[in-house]
């Protein structure tokens, strides 16, 4: 059965004079170029990393947030022993993927709320702001991830 | 929603599935903004953030309306109905035959249906 992830992009030379370089040519991209062959522009990766977010965020609802939210409501003993949850450094691990997972899913939203409204719609500012996406919700992990390691 | 003829003659109409769920991936997701931006809100200028206030952001009342449980499961249907959008958008980019995209849709489902059960369950017990 033929991958259906394969598609055919070709760069074609729009200059015909004064090309000296030949442009590169992808044909037939399979999930292995798409990772490490071309590199995807900032709204491209903003764009994956989305929908990675998005389901690594479905993923954990069932699994470890709503059993979180359980047990920091019902009690205070529950409470506790969601606090000796967090505390463990795997448990820290996972929350922090699941944190860069919420800002990163909530940044890009913001942003395609904004494109559905035609702003900043042009190649270069929907690029620069798939960049900033990007990088706001690294520094919100950095922040965020200081304060569960404990460092504030 | 106007009806647009391609060529001559083909008339495009449906049943706008299409647009309903572009229109609702959008509502839920502003609905979850905002009640996130609320709870942050609330979690930075409450006094004391410990059990008690932590708690009382999900069971406060105004008179005898249940008014944070309310506020909380409308934000959690929001969510459970824009994790199902996005989520089968992934099977129908991916999973192109038939019966395994069915079968994918179908534990999404099964999947959210759960959470919204145990997170009804856990916070209309308070």
């Amino acid at each position: 059965m033929p991958n259906r992830f394969v598609f055919s992009i070709t760069y074609e030379a729009i200059m015909s004079d004064s090309v000296t370089k030949p442009r590169p040519q992808f044909r037939n991209l399979g999930l292995k170029d798409l990772l490490f062959g071309i590199k995807q522009p900032p709204a491209a990766q903003a764009s994956i990393l989305h929908r990675i977010s998005g389901a690594l965020l479905f993923l954990a609802l069932p699994v470890v947030l709503v059993p979180l939210f359980a047990q920091s409501v019902q009690s205070p003993d529950t409470f506790a022993s969601m606090q000796a949850w967090v505390a463990n450094p795997l448990c820290k691990l996972v929350l922090l993927v699941l944190m860069w997972g919420y800002f990163h899913h909530f940044c890009a939203g913001i942003r395609y709320l904004t494109l559905d409204l035609h702003m900043g719609v042009d190649r270069e500012a929907s690029q620069r702001s798939g960049a900033v996406v990007i990088g706001v919700a690294l520094v919100l992990t950095v922040i965020f991830g200081l304060k569960l390691f404990g460092a504030w | 929603m106007g009806h647009e003829r391609i060529g001559r003659r083909r008339l495009v109409v449906g049943a706008h599935y299409g647009t309903r769920d572009f229109i609702v991936q959008r509502a839920t997701a502003v609905i979850m903004a905002v009640y996130t931006l609320i709870l942050v809100l609330y979690a930075v200028f409450v006094p004391q953030l410990d059990f008690e206030s932590w708690r009382a952001f999900f069971t406060f009342t105004v008179g005898t309306l249940p008014l944070g449980q309310l506020l909380a499961t409308l934000a959690f249907l929001s969510l459970a109905w824009h994790a199902w959008i996005g989520v089968r958008d992934i099977w129908m980019d991916y999973a192109h035959s038939d019966g395994l995209r069915l079968f994918l849709q179908v534990l999404t489902a099964l999947w959210l249906v759960a959470a919204v059960v145990f997170f009804g369950q856990v916070l209309w017990s308070l």
